[in-house]
């Protein structure tokens, strides 16, 4: 209708949009480190933990899956404070994405072990392979390729979930959305111009975990 | 104005579920509607409908829900409508369930063997026909069970209408907390409610997906 | 006048021509042989009779109309057709009788008790009435192919198309399907039938016809062609397959 739409004063604030852009890169990446690394530990306790550790990862899935992310960031950086432990709120983030992604990681990281036929891997032992053996030139592999599109997804979605550490106010690419359309009351356009970014940014991981996927699994 | 947490504050957090219910079947009914229209002109032989589905999974599956929330906030004003929560939360609901569920069932479409198609062709029956009468039928099986758990995500993601000023479950534990400031017994509360609604559906989704395994 | 033509009919999938410049006709009530290797052409050939695969050039008749123009409607012209597949491809969630009734049904809008005793006349002819109930998955697989078969008669086509319909079949259950087919040749129903069953061939085949990369080889009377094959390549692939 009469609206007339004006780019320019939210481009005027390309360095906060750099910035923020800079912190939800930054976010992304830690917590997928550290959630592939909380899903890897938690698929391996799963599968091969005594049978208590086994009950107690299959809860903290459940209990992570079953729940919205923005509670669980809400638990960290407002109820954990009340025990005492005081945490900025890029911390707060770092920690509820990584035990968001964890859970997630933890179920794909397991799917994909059992998904091994059994014969491989007694093929494997029936050769003479070690246990380790057998884990590294036989499972490994073979796993981590059916693994792989599900994390690479999975790494897509929490990336764009980053977005909610917004609501904490760290200064994420979607807080600065705020920031600006405080600044120039442009709000329509800054939300715009934001979820653009993201698009761009979801495209190029899906970029780079295609190419990734070739350098690591192509003619093997 | 700070008070005690008291027995009271429970309830109106369990009342305040019913909105995140809500939310949620509006947010399924729309999301289904236009998933279906999407998977649909997904499986069409007319490549320019095929691409444009595509381009608008692909467009809202690689952006923030919370992006969508604001957009229509924000937008729809500029249409002439009336700044309401209710509405910009359903419509962008709408706009990612759709994109989602779409998604969904046309991965269910596309697992029914083309030879299936070829049989309806063969016998005459027209490409609507098939669908109804041949592919459709046999899709909905399969897409049950990712459909359900989808339901699961959307429960969830309706926490994120609380950024908008929505009042559902989420929004109303921060209200809650402000006025009691017991941040862990509010937001563990909510967390449990949460689970309550999700967990089952959680099961029931496995076991549908289960006995589709064993089926066939 | 034939009821099949195809004249100078070029299949290509991207650079690989599958069809090599394929003319022949089928006169009504005629049993014509498709054989050869795999990859020969033989299935593609059926396919492009009832329009599932196009073709990039020359021109297929079917009853005086052009099944390769656009203008052509296929699907009044797919219902005067009949086609049986090697992997039967019979709908798993419907029964036997809905299996059968849903194209009349569907698309000659017919009643449904006359659907279903159409459904008991063509069952009959393939000797499955007493299955009329049951879903395909509680079915062997010469049962499922035999429907499939019924399911193809209950449009009452002009002309049936097998293509390798006993290959996915144990020996033993080949036996019954065929006896199916040897009993619709003798009630005169016009049938182009691409198999790798010599002998049955020989027995019940008018014409039979050798393709082979894309072409038409060798084609004659079913006693001829396979007693004193004239070319190399014939008298190879039926040595192969004969042991």
């Amino acid at each position: 209708m009469g609206y007339r739409f004006n780019f320019r004063d939210v481009f005027a604030q390309q360095d906060f949009l750099l910035e923020g852009l800079v912190l939800t890169l930054q976010l992304s990446f830690v917590a997928m480190a550290l959630g592939l690394l909380v899903g890897v530990t938690g698929a391996a306790l799963r599968l091969y933990g005594p049978r208590p550790v086994r009950a107690v990862v299959a809860t903290y899935v459940e209990a992570i899956r079953n729940t919205p992310l923005l509670v669980q960031l809400f638990l960290v950086f407002f109820g954990l404070p009340s025990l005492g432990i005081r945490l900025d709120a890029t911390t707060a983030s770092i920690i509820a994405l990584t035990v968001n992604l964890g859970a997630y990681a933890t179920e794909i990281v397991r799917a994909g072990l059992q998904a091994i036929p059994r014969a491989q891997i007694e093929a494997g032992v029936s050769l003479g392979l070690s246990r380790l053996q057998v884990f590294r030139y036989i499972v490994l592999m073979p796993a981590l390729r059916v693994m792989y599109p599900a994390l690479a997804s999975q790494f897509i979605l929490l990336m764009l979930a980053t977005s909610v550490v917004s609501q904490i106010s760290a200064p994420d690419l979607f807080h600065t959305a705020s920031i600006i359309q405080s600044r120039t009351f442009r709000d329509f356009e800054v939300y715009i111009v934001v979820a653009a970014l993201y698009l761009a940014l979801a495209l190029a991981f899906r970029l780079a975990f295609a190419g990734l996927y070739q350098v690591a699994f192509a003619r093997r | 104005m700070i008070r005690e947490f008291g027995f009271i504050d429970f309830m109106y957090l369990l009342a305040a579920a019913r909105w995140t219910v809500a939310l949620s079947g509006v947010a399924f009914l729309g999301g289904g509607l236009v998933g279906l229209l999407v998977a649909l002109m997904r499986v069409t032989p007319l490549a320019p409908v095929r691409w444009l589905a595509t381009i608008y999974v692909q467009a809202v599956q690689g952006t923030p829900l919370l992006a969508w929330l604001f957009l229509f906030y924000f937008g729809l004003p500029l249409v002439g409508l009336v700044v309401n929560p209710w509405i910009a939360a359903a419509t962008a609901f709408a706009i990612y369930a759709g994109a989602f569920l779409g998604d969904i069932w046309r991965g269910a479409l596309a697992a029914i063997p083309r030879t299936q198609w070829e049989a309806g062709a063969s016998l005459g029956l027209s490409f609507l026909d098939q669908l109804r009468y041949i592919i459709m039928p046999q899709a909905v099986r399969i897409a049950i069970p990712p459909t359900v758990g989808f339901l699961v995500q959307l429960i969830k993601n309706t926490s994120l209408a609380a950024a908008i000023g929505f009042v559902e479950l989420t929004r109303e534990a921060q209200i809650t907390n402000a006025s009691t400031f017991r941040p862990m017994t509010v937001f563990v509360i909510v967390a449990a409610i949460y689970f309550a609604m999700c967990f089952p559906l959680t099961q029931w989704s496995r076991y549908l997906e289960q006995r589709l395994h064993v089926a066939r | 006048m034939s009821l099949v033509e195809l004249s100078h009919v070029v299949k290509r999938f991207g650079t690989n021509t599958v069809l090599d410049d394929v003319s022949m006709t089928v006169a009504p009530g005629e049993i014509i042989a498709v054989i050869g290797r795999s990859g020969s052409g033989k299935s593609t050939m059926l396919r492009c009779i009832n329009g599932l695969e196009p073709i990039q050039d020359g021109r297929i008749l079917f009853d005086g109309a052009v099944v390769n123009d656009p203008q052509t409607d296929l699907r009044a012209l797919r219902q005067r057709v009949g086609i049986v597949f090697q992997s039967y491809n019979l709908f798993p969630h419907l029964s036997v009788e809905k299996n059968i009734t849903l194209a009349p049904r569907v698309v000659k809008n017919m009643s449904e008790s006359e659907a279903r005793e159409l459904a008991r006349e063509v069952l009959r002819k393939v000797g499955l009435e007493e299955k009329i109930g049951a879903y395909p998955d509680q079915l062997s697989g010469g049962q499922q192919q035999r429907v499939a078969i019924a399911r193809s008669l209950a449009m009452r086509p002009q002309l049936m198309l097998f293509d390798e319909i006993t290959s996915a079949l144990d020996p033993e259950l080949t036996g019954e399907v065929l006896k199916v087919l040897e009993a619709m040749a003798g009630d005169g129903m016009t049938m182009l039938l691409v198999t790798h069953e010599i002998g049955f061939a020989k027995r019940v085949a008018s014409r039979v016809v050798f393709m082979h990369q894309g072409r038409i080889w060798e084609e004659g009377t079913a006693a001829e062609t396979l007693s004193a094959p004239r070319t190399q390549e014939l008298e190879t692939f039926l040595s192969a397959v004969l042991h």
